[in-house]
């Protein structure tokens, strides 16, 4: 099965073995592997201690991690080049009490000799920058689970415990059970891999996935981009998913080469795998679809809710705010304008994302049609500033969460769609199927 | 750690978010537990934190603590003087948060429809057995790994570590 075997030469026998392994699935061999002390192929349900490759932060979990780590007796980083923090939550600070909160963070990745990246989201910077096959990433963040895309092991933790890691570069998990998700059949005009993920959750439900690993396969996959399947695996969390992943392939491959990585290691699930649970899903089958209010699994086609009136319309996340995502966003607003009483806002997903779209004319487009592009941030999405929801007004969002008091007040309500389907209803000024502009 | 707890109890539904536990406009600005515990479970009821009596359990449905990965949802939930949190079962990064800042969580089958809001119970934590007192009933959590109750026994990670190093130090 092996397709590329130069790439895991090297291996001392144990790994090689463990990676070998077809009645192992992707979580069992990569949480064998990096066990601390080394050791046999552990199966779900078992407690590994494993060795950590990149531990990350944010804005709004690292402050807390760096109050603790100081109350754990923590001097030193066990690795400054194997910890990231980004300050993405709320960039640049919209208070003095946050502003204090980020000048902490600032102190301390000077003091540690750590990375700080200001003004990306964080798991845009990572798969930007750091995510590898093989990699076990942590991130106080739970959507951690992005990198999968590229065929990491990542899973979001809390602050207390990152801290726990910064000290001793280690974490101890629950190897997970699997559930793995078939795809078939192409995708119809105007579905992407968002409501591929809608779909998903709306299907086995907000905790369908909890504690779970979810393996995304199947012939659709290799036709999705990094960008798409980083989509797929950020939303699995929504599920309650510990990790998701697609396999290592020809897209990954030059993915890296892109962005001038290579792989660590290569590791797939094995075909005999035992796997809690399988889902097939024909995806020539599948409609835009969208969450409701105020929950991620009460996912509707858009036909059902075609209509329904908004107040603003947000393209942006670590779920939806990569360049593709601004450029279908973009292909539907040419031309076109933005309803006088709709607010919709653009926020790139980093800085490279901001830059790639400025210079391919993606920005001036969505400007001329009336949208207001904001720096990079996770701000509209997590309700702290640009672009804060009003009393029982209505948004359409590319994000990933539409929980009550979300993205501002608590008798707000957000919906959850594709860029494309954000797009056309800020084109109408109510929800809209993206179909009819395509 | 405490490991008889007695309290009334608080009811709430299935998959209780971390927004509405703790919404992030107040976690984004400080680190402070007292003010945290003042907007716990507002998204629900406003009012929550004026009612809740230190010693207070809260009683919830499927999916505890589900979306984002603030521990502050947990480090509100204990500052607003919460006890102890049982649930039919728990949202993963909740549930390691819980226990890593010493926040007793039990996962117990059935506990959102035999238990009712208000009633008395007395939890024994080192037996992980729930009495509802005021129904007289007796009900079983489903039991932590050894290496996790270790961690909660301490009363959290940061202790724990502090006790893993020193013996390494010995």
């Amino acid at each position: 099965m092996t397709r590329y075997p130069y790439l895991n030469e090297g291996l001392s026998m144990g790994v090689k073995d463990i990676v070998e392994d077809e009645e192992l699935t992707f979580a069992e061999k990569m949480l064998s592997i990096k066990q601390v002390e080394g050791g046999e192929a552990k199966r779900a349900g078992e407690i590994v201690v494993v060795s950590v490759d990149l531990a990350a932060g944010q804005d709004g979990t690292s402050p807390l991690a760096i109050k603790v780590f100081r109350e754990m007796g923590g001097d030193k980083v066990w690795d400054p080049s194997k910890v990231l923090l980004v300050i993405d939550h709320t960039y640049p600070s919209s208070s003095p009490q946050i502003s204090n909160l980020h000048s902490l963070m600032r102190g301390f990745c000077r003091e540690q000799g750590v990375r700080l990246v200001e003004g990306s989201i964080i798991h845009q910077v990572i798969l930007e920058d750091y995510a590898s096959p093989g990699m076990l990433i942590v991130g106080a963040d739970s959507h951690t689970t992005t990198h999968g895309a590229v065929g990491a092991f990542a899973t979001g933790i809390g602050s207390t415990e990152l801290a726990a890691v910064w000290l001793e570069g280690n974490i101890w998990l629950k190897v997970p059970s699997t559930i793995r998700v078939n795809l078939s059949g192409n995708l119809p005009k105007g579905v992407y891999a968002k409501d591929i993920a809608l779909y998903f959750v709306g299907h086995v439900g907000a905790d369908g996935a909890n504690y779970m690993s979810v393996e995304w396969r199947g012939e659709t996959i290799k036709e999705l981009s990094i960008a798409s399947r980083a989509t797929l695996c950020n939303m699995s969390m929504e599920a309650g998913a510990k990790n998701a992943v697609v396999e290592y392939d020809q897209v990954t491959e030059e993915y890296l080469r892109s962005v001038g990585r290579g792989p660590l290691m290569i590791v797939r699930s094995g075909f005999k795998a035992s796997v809690e649970r399988e889902i097939e899903v024909d995806c020539s089958k599948l409609e835009p679809m969208v969450a409701a209010p105020s929950r991620v699994d009460n996912v509707k086609p858009v036909t059902e809710l075609e209509g329904t009136p908004i107040d603003q319309a947000f393209i942006g996340s670590c779920t939806n705010g990569r360049l593709e995502d601004l450029e279908v966003a973009a292909k539907i607003l040419r031309g076109r304008k933005v309803k006088e009483g709709v607010r919709l806002i653009v926020t790139p997903a980093s800085r490279r994302v901001y830059l790639e779209a400025l210079r391919s004319g993606i920005l001036e487009t969505l400007i001329e049609a009336g949208a207001t592009v904001t720096n990079p941030t996770c701000g509209a999405c997590v309700g702290t500033h640009l672009g804060i929801l009003g009393e029982g007004e209505v948004a359409i969002s590319s994000s990933n969460r539409n929980f009550v008091g979300r993205m501002g007040h608590p008798s707000s309500k957000v919906y959850l769609a594709s860029p494309a389907t954000v797009a056309a209803s800020a084109i109408k000024g109510v929800i809209s199927d993206p179909r009819c502009f395509l | 750690m405490k490991y008889r707890i007695r309290g009334r109890v608080w009811k709430f539904g299935d998959d209780i978010d971390t927004d509405v536990i703790i919404p992030y406009k107040y976690k984004a600005r400080t680190l402070d537990p007292k003010e945290l515990a003042q907007h716990v479970m507002e998204g629900i009821d406003p009012d929550f934190s004026k009612k809740v009596k230190p010693g207070d359990v809260i009683v919830a449905g499927k999916n505890f603590g589900c979306g984002s990965s603030r521990e502050q949802a947990p480090i509100a939930i204990k500052a607003a003087g919460i006890s102890a949190v049982i649930a039919e079962s728990f949202a993963r990064i909740f549930f390691r948060n819980s226990i890593n800042i010493g926040l007793p969580v039990l996962e117990v089958k059935g506990v959102s429809k035999l238990v009712d809001e208000g009633d008395e119970v007395e939890i024994d934590l080192a037996e992980g057995v729930i009495v509802d007192l005021t129904k007289g009933l007796t009900l079983k959590a489903t039991p932590l790994p050894p290496k996790i109750r270790e961690i909660l026994e301490v009363g959290g990670l940061v202790n724990y570590l502090k006790k893993v190093r020193a013996s390494h130090r010995s």
